[in-house]
């Protein structure tokens, strides 16, 4: 028997094997299947043409997020959007599938949905046709996206087959300095060692940084697990964990919270687990970042200039940064400060939660968002909608200037219609400045929410961190 | 139930940009909907093969012969990176693409390509980057050869190139087999499985209940 020290990873995976299908690949329990509108439906009507009953549907949840408008009373959803909503209540209802529907507490984007109902626990093992499924695994579980087959294959088992990934631990040490958050620490790791740096790997978040950092930020960071190459990502659950579980709807109580609670309390890698790759960033050195490119390893410093071409000795990395700067129309060599912006979003799974909308209307509150500058606030669900309305953050923003929309995935990946149109640039909270993906010919410049009100109140890309109070 | 993948022998294109995301391979308006499949072929990367206009890119390399009638691409480092869409799986293979040569791909993407019957074949760069100039200095008229038994991919010159695959991923593809039909004849683990589970962890089996 290995008596080698296990990590985190290592222990979740061998909770769910129900067997070994090859030397490295095992037949794994699935815990909570989350469906949403875009390939929920598909999945089901799948099963039933095939006469395949869904399995478990007591461990299946599905809300509508992508496809859905998020103006107020859902105006102008897209017929496709219509379409797929009708056939996701049709057939969750026909399967026996809790369905979060609109206007309830509990809808929202399935990724802010899934923690703030206790759904997604430590230990638990989380899929979505969604590659942002990696987010749940700021609360300890082992979370990630599959693909429209394999979601057919959870439906049909309750399975997946997986391989079993290798090993990478990024230790983020230090004290988060003014004006950097959570997003800032994933995008200059993901500057540090580049989109395809996690490939192959599960990623496990450690260090004093991370322990500091309340859940949400948790959440965050292992949103963007997946723009690092990393299908998965995960954080040892510990008490600020348990606290914010603790008293969720899905949740365990009782005595089954204390049982539950002794078992997480297992989940840590052992101090001399081994890991495939190691990487330590120093917290202390990181400034607020910005994308500049079309990936989101194209990121920098906001005091940052933009990268020229004619520095780079690398032909196809030359090539990359020339097509990059073409489509984003920028200037090799300039400041990234003071480039002028069209739009703000803030929203998506990486940052719509209470948290973000407090940092956000941190700095919108008593300042106005500059001329010409469309600026939107998509809350992550309907219950962070009403909470922040309750604390009057809703007030802050339309005082502001910004627009107060219904939950909902939006213009971070522009499914429902709601998109930046051709040419203009946005500032966006959301995961990928992919070519096209706020909508044909959009540019796009990730950061933090603090960072993309920044940018709405100056009408430039600025640094966050001048406005402060 | 993905179609068997053996044998290739065909003209193949090199799309050598690094990091080509699923959303340039299936843009998301052309692919939500449940009844897109089979018209997803022609918006295969549609933002370089298509001018905003409309008309086709000339400059694009699926838009030139003999590359249009490609079946297999020879790809840059981390293609499809980005979203789980398996969309971005049918699309390529809607418009003939069977398999596809790389030094890595997005691992979701990676998986969705099994699904589906399209072969996705690792070798290391230095052999990418030669394909790609062998195909190019032949004007796309050099044929690749994939042999998925024998795990090699064979140059226009006749290069054999030896690649690495998961026993179980190479049987699929070869055999075509029908994940969920075998899964399902494990159901009695499965069930047991649940059973000792729900006494170990019952938190997961009964969600929101107290014992």
């Amino acid at each position: 028997m290995d008596t080698r020290g296990r990590t985190l990873l290592a222990k979740i995976w061998d909770q769910h094997v129900i067997a070994r299908v090859s030397d490295d690949t095992d037949l794994l329990h699935v815990d909570r299947h989350l469906l949403h509108d875009l390939g929920g439906s598909r999945g089901l009507i799948d099963l039933k043409s095939r006469n395949i009953p869904v399995h478990n549907p007591e461990l299946t949840f599905a809300t509508p997020d992508h496809a859905i408008s998020t103006a107020s009373g859902r105006a102008g959803t897209i017929k496709t959007g219509q379409e797929l909503l009708a056939a996701l209540r049709t057939e969750t209802s026909a399967s026996g599938i809790r369905l979060f529907d609109l206007d309830q507490p509990g809808q929202g984007i399935v990724h802010v949905i899934g923690p703030e109902l206790g759904l997604s626990l430590p230990g638990c093992l989380i899929v979505c046709g969604d590659s942002h499924t990696c987010t749940h695994g700021g609360l300890g579980a082992l979370a990630f996206g599959i693909g429209s087959s394999e979601l057919a294959h959870v439906l049909a088992t309750q399975t997946i087959i997986q391989r079993r990934p290798k090993t990478m631990r990024v230790t983020f040490d230090g004290r988060l300095p003014f004006g950097v958050t959570a997003k800032d620490l994933i995008l200059a790791l993901i500057g540090h060692v580049g989109t395809a740096g996690g490939t192959g790997y599960a990623v496990e978040y450690a260090g004093s940084a991370i322990r500091d950092m309340p859940i949400e930020g948790r959440l965050t960071i292992c949103n963007l697990s997946v723009e690092l190459g990393a299908k998965m990502g995960l954080i040892a659950p510990d008490d600020a964990t348990f606290d914010y579980i603790c008293g969720r709807p899905y949740a365990p109580q009782g005595d089954m919270w204390e049982r539950a609670v002794v078992a997480w309390r297992m989940l840590q890698s052992d101090g001399d687990a081994v890991f495939d790759r190691e990487v330590s960033i120093d917290v202390a050195a990181i400034i607020p970042q910005i994308t500049w490119g079309t990936s989101p390893e194209h990121v920098l410093g906001v005091d940052g200039r933009i990268p020229d071409p004619a520095d780079i000795a690398d032909p196809a990395r030359r090539s990359a940064v020339e097509i990059a700067l073409d489509y984003m129309g920028l200037e090799p060599g300039a400041p990234i400060a003071g480039t002028p912006v069209d739009w703000v979003f803030i929203g998506s799974c990486t940052n719509s939660r209470l948290s973000d909308l407090r940092a956000a209307a941190e700095i919108a509150r008593g300042r106005k968002v500059a001329p010409g500058v469309r600026a939107w606030v998509v809350p992550g669900s309907e219950t962070v909608r009403r909470d922040a309305m309750a604390e009057g953050l809703d007030k802050i923003f339309t005082d502001a200037g910004f627009e107060w929309r219904e939950p909902g995935c939006s213009m971070c990946l522009a499914a429902n219609g709601e998109t930046v149109p051709p040419g203009q640039r946005s500032v966006s909270t959301s995961n990928r400045n992919f070519i096209g993906r706020q909508g044909p010919r959009a540019r796009t410049h990730l950061a933090s929410p603090a960072m993309a009100v920044a940018a709405a109140v100056s009408g430039a890309i600025a640094d966050v961190r001048t406005m402060e109070r | 139930m993905a179609q068997p993948f053996t044998k290739l022998t065909a003209i193949a294109a090199p799309i050598m940009r690094t990091n080509v995301d699923t959303d340039i391979i299936i843009s998301i308006n052309r692919m939500i909907g449940n009844s897109v499949r089979g018209s997803l072929g022609k918006w295969a990367f549609g933002s370089l093969r298509y001018l905003p206009d409309g008309s086709d890119n000339p400059e694009f390399i699926l838009n030139r012969e003999p590359y249009r009638a490609a079946e297999i691409l020879v790809t840059g480092p981390n293609f499809g990176c980005g979203s789980s869409r398996e969309a971005a799986v049918w699309a390529l293979q809607e418009m003939g693409v069977r398999a596809i040569i790389g030094s890595g791909f997005g691992d979701i993407f990676f998986a969705n390509c099994f699904q589906n019957g399209i072969l996705p074949v690792v070798l290391d760069k230095a052999t990418i980057d030669g394909l790609a100039a062998e195909i190019e200095a032949s004007q796309g008229a050099g044929r690749l050869s994939v042999d998925l038994q024998e795990q090699t991919v064979t140059s226009p010159s006749g290069v054999r190139h030896v690649f690495e695959i998961d026993p179980r991923r190479r049987a699929g593809l070869l055999e075509g087999l029908d994940e969920i039909s075998l899964t399902l004849r494990r159901e009695h683990e499965i069930r047991a499985f649940q059973a000792s589970d729900r006494a170990a962890r019952p938190w997961i089996h009964f969600a929101g209940q107290s014992e």
